[in-house]
């Protein structure tokens, strides 16, 4: 698409790559994700024990051989309760932040390139929703609608639909204007193929940076949520729920019960974080250099 | 003239946040599972009793008149009444606001005093050790789960080395709350001389205010920091410079004032991560605030706490983001002289 060549968004021909190994923090990160995603994927096969499985005879362990990570009350491996975890915190925030970007995208561009009442109508509910803080309005949306990962997505992505809402908006305001997309509809095409083909790819840069650094966040509200009982419950297993459950074995010093879980949220949200921030770096040429 | 007009340019935008705030928060309510009638009539009521108190409170009725009556009584205080302890929730909203507003300002106070030096010398000594150092802590800072922290900090201090109090509440469970002046346990207790109370409450106050202080202190210190690199390649502090003037009085006279006013753009965001933090934090350290109070209620489902708390989250951040514009226009000449 020759139409993705255009000053300013650096879309193409990706210098960025180049850029991305050359910073060993952000490779790093994006090592890490990958290691995160493939552990997730492969749970069933790596996992020493079932996250399930219980053994009285083993109950309270500290890390050791084979426990590498000790176990709880009921006997359960941490360490393979962690890996299966990962597939759930992984996969709610992805999901979520997918339907918030494909939903909030779409209105946004459709609100900014019609304009007037609608415009006027999206906006206004837009304000309103972001005067909530997301972490807020995301515990009082679970409460509301019920825990349950369908719920969880659903509650998480509702917080993010606003953001990108407003940015898809924005792009389409200002890619509008360009004279390509002024060209585009002097040659009669339909207003669909416009949106679509000429206007969404240089409006995309943006959002993508956005949606790398919410995904961390997700995952953050939903070990939050989880956390205070509202999200993924127990005896399911999520790093949340995890910490939740170890916080209360921590006055009696078992330590690895609460650790262990915190480090697995920190490691994926710093992944995401630096990742998003090496993309705005890539993608926003205006912001090198300012963080 | 002219900020008399900004002023009332922002009022006209919060007007309409407002509304949709409430309606959001009614929605909440619509929503939420339990029915409010069956609270206020108590365990032991007759179905027709039920009925009846459904009709007096307007259940019954079309749901825009509900959100009519809905928003004449949050108009009047009316935010409905607590399952759990049986009393209005502006009541019990009013007795845990103290211990909510001195956690707030401590963890404020924490991350002013920790991440503006911070942040200064990041943007003075630029990719040196300090600036590195920043950059983690700012990085590390937001993606920390503060639940986590805060059992981490209760693990390493009180239960490793034993210097902090037990993670239960605002005081030791031997002293008594000092007289009651402004609510604020610190600060009415070095009113009162009460050095006992003073004590005690500070060490309550230390882990919990650290623990939120850590997740606002970042985008402070990082703000600040890109603020403050702006302001050092500016005209007028080259020329600052150039007069001769003492390096002390050009960073932390030129620079550094001037640095600060984006800064006050993000003390709207940090207020809204307090109040989400607070929720969480106050679980953890059974903090006797509206935070913990809320949360108890979420997982009660106590109806009008959750919604009542998430709809004055969002009031107060509103009103907090206007005075945060109306202090940007007051520190900006620009906007201030038009």
């Amino acid at each position: 698409m020759a139409g993705l060549a255009l000053p300013g968004h650096p879309w193409t021909g990706w210098p960025g790559m180049r850029r991305l190994r050359r910073n060993p923090v952000s490779l790093a990160a994006v090592g890490t994700l990958a290691a995160l995603v493939l552990i997730a994927a492969l749970a069933p096969w790596i996992m020493p024990f079932g996250p399930d499985d219980t053994d009285p005879t083993a109950a309270l362990f500290g890390p050791c051989w084979p426990h590498w990570f000790g176990t709880d009350v009921y006997g359960r491996d941490q360490f393979s309760r962690i890996i299966y975890a990962a597939r759930v915190d992984l996969a709610v925030p992805l999901a979520a932040t997918s339907a918030a970007l494909a939903v909030g995208s779409f209105i946004g561009m459709i609100s900014g390139y019609r304009g007037g009442w609608l415009d006027m109508l999206v906006m206004r509910a837009v304000d309103a929703v972001l005067a909530f803080p997301a972490l807020v309005l995301a515990m009082g949306l679970a409460a509301a609608l019920g825990s349950g990962t369908g719920n969880l997505i659903l509650v998480i992505a509702i917080t993010q639909v606003p953001t990108y809402l407003r940015l898809m908006r924005g792009e389409v305001l200002r890619a509008r204007e360009m004279e390509y997309a002024e060209a585009a509809l002097t040659v009669g095409n339909p207003t669909r193929r416009i949106l679509f083909v000429h206007l969404l790819p240089n409006c995309i840069p943006p959002l993508i940076v956005q949606a790398t650094l919410a995904t961390g966040f997700a995952l953050l509200t939903m070990a939050t949520l989880s956390f205070l009982g509202l999200g993924i419950q127990p005896p399911a297993s999520e790093w949340g729920e995890m910490t939740a459950e170890g916080a209360s074995q921590m006055v009696t010093g078992e330590w690895w019960l609460f650790l262990f879980p915190g480090l697995a949220i920190m490691l994926a949200v710093l992944s995401f974080n630096l990742i998003g921030d090496a993309l705005r770096d890539i993608l926003d040429p205006r912001m090198r250099g300012v963080r | 003239m002219a900020f008399a007009w900004y002023v009332v340019g922002r009022l006209a935008l919060v007007i309409p946040t407002l509304f949709g705030v409430t309606l959001i928060s009614f929605l909440l309510t619509v929503l939420l599972p339990g029915n409010p009638a069956l609270v206020k009539a108590g365990p032991f009521a007759t179905p027709a009793y039920i009925k009846e108190v459904e009709h007096q409170m307007g259940l019954d009725r079309p749901i825009p008149v509900q959100y009519e009556r809905y928003v004449a009584g949050l108009l009047h205080g009316d935010l409905g009444e607590s399952a759990a302890t049986g009393r209005p929730v502006l009541q019990d909203f009013a007795q845990r606001l103290p211990a909510t507003l001195e956690l707030t300002l401590a963890s404020l106070v924490l991350a002013v005093v920790f991440g503006l030096p911070l942040g200064v010398l990041s943007a003075l000594h630029r990719d040196k050790l300090i600036d590195h150092l920043g950059r983690v802590v700012a990085v590390a800072g937001v993606a920390l789960p503060s639940f986590w922290t805060g059992l981490l900090l209760i693990y390493v201090f009180f239960y490793l080395l034993g210097i902090a109090p037990a993670p239960l509440g605002r005081l030791g469970p031997d002293v008594a709350a000092p007289m009651h002046l402004t609510g604020l346990y610190v600060v009415d207790s070095v009113l009162t001389g009460n050095w006992r109370a003073l004590g005690s409450s500070l060490a309550h106050l230390a882990l919990p205010s650290f623990t939120l202080a850590i997740s606002i202190m970042a985008p402070l210190a990082r703000m600040v920091r890109a603020s403050m690199l702006e302001t050092l390649v500016s005209d007028y502090v080259k020329a600052a410079w150039a007069a001769g003037l003492p390096a002390r009085q050009v960073i932390y006279g030129d620079a550094l004032r001037n640095a600060l006013i984006p800064v006050i753009t993000t003390l709207g965001v940090v207020f809204g991560f307090l109040m989400a933090g607070n929720a969480v934090v106050e679980s953890v350290f059974a903090w006797p605030g509206i935070g913990n109070y809320a949360v108890t209620a979420l997982m009660t489902k106590d109806s009008a706490p959750i919604q009542s708390f998430v709809l004055f989250v969002a009031v107060m951040y509103v009103l907090v983001n206007f005075a945060v514009d109306v202090a940007y226009g007051l520190a900006d000449p620009r906007i201030r002289l038009g």
